[in-house]
């Protein structure tokens, strides 16, 4: 097989497991748990199109996976804090117990 | 060559899927730092240690301590008596499967067309030291920016209210 297809292939398997994670699990934090897989997935086709595409010495596909690595850091840390924050309030972590507007 | 890619590519596979499936948290937690770390191994193996190092600095020395410590915040989520799934688990899998389906058909019919270069790049980190503070130095102000705001907004969000006797 092709070696950027090998990639692209587990890329694609890991953003399926990600987005299962976030659809289907109760607590809020593996929800953001499938969310990171999600963007890593997506950082990882980034990479490998650098590293097969043309042009590597432009740089640009590595940029963008760093710099997308670093604004997913920004939202992991506001995400587990507004988890910490609503968990303070309704005493539960549980998304599906979350069901009102209504402080 | 291509068998440390199909054992990488199973790590970071069987760390995500322990990571959506366990029952306990903290079990998922650590399994999710095995997956960053095969998708960090993986980048070391696409020849981008840089960002093979930036993924193991932030991801597994940041994000996962960060996951444990909204674990053990959030106290009665570490261990569930009660069912892990949501109601809707079923529709939320068929998504899934139906977005892999998608993907994987979209890349494999595509085979021809994508790019393949057999030489791997030489890339310096003072190459890439010097296209930050060049051609990138704007998305770099940027996110330093977005940094500094979201390190306050997370200060500020977990922050305990005033009148909060907890």
């Amino acid at each position: 097989m092709n070696p950027l297809a090998r990639y692209l292939l587990v890329a694609a398997l890991v953003f399926a497991i990600g987005l299962a994670g976030a659809l289907t699990r109760r607590n809020a934090i593996l929800v953001l748990i499938g969310i990171e897989l999600m963007l890593n997935a997506a950082n990882l086709n980034l990479i490998a199109f650098w590293r097969y595409g043309a042009h590597p010495e432009a740089l640009t596909g590595m940029m963008f996976a760093v710099f997308s690595i670093a604004v997913a850091a920004a939202e992991a840390a506001v995400g587990l804090g507004l988890v910490i924050s609503i968990y303070r309030h309704v005493r539960t972590a549980d998304l599906d117990k979350m069901n009102r507007l209504k402080g | 060559m291509t068998i440390v890619f199909w054992i990488l590519a199973a790590l970071t596979v069987a760390g995500g899927l322990a990571a959506v499936t366990l029952r306990n948290t903290v079990h998922c937690a650590l399994a999710v730092t095995a997956a960053f770390a095969g998708l960090a191994l993986l980048f070391l193996q696409l020849d981008a240690q840089f960002a093979g190092f930036a993924q193991i600095l932030v991801y597994i020395g940041a994000v996962a301590i960060l996951v444990v410590f909204a674990i053990l915040l959030t106290r009665e989520s570490e261990t569930t008596e009660h069912a892990v799934f949501s109601r809707t688990w079923l529709a939320g899998l068929c998504i899934a499967a139906g977005v892999f389906a998608v993907l994987g058909w979209a890349v494999l019919r595509s085979a021809n067309a994508i790019p393949q270069q057999a030489t791997a790049p030489v890339v310096a980190v003072k190459d890439i030291g010097n296209a930050l503070m060049s051609r990138y130095v704007l998305p770099l102000e940027i996110v330093a920016l977005l940094l500094t705001a979201a390190m306050v907004g997370a200060v500020v969000v977990a922050m305990h209210e005033k009148g909060d006797t907890k």
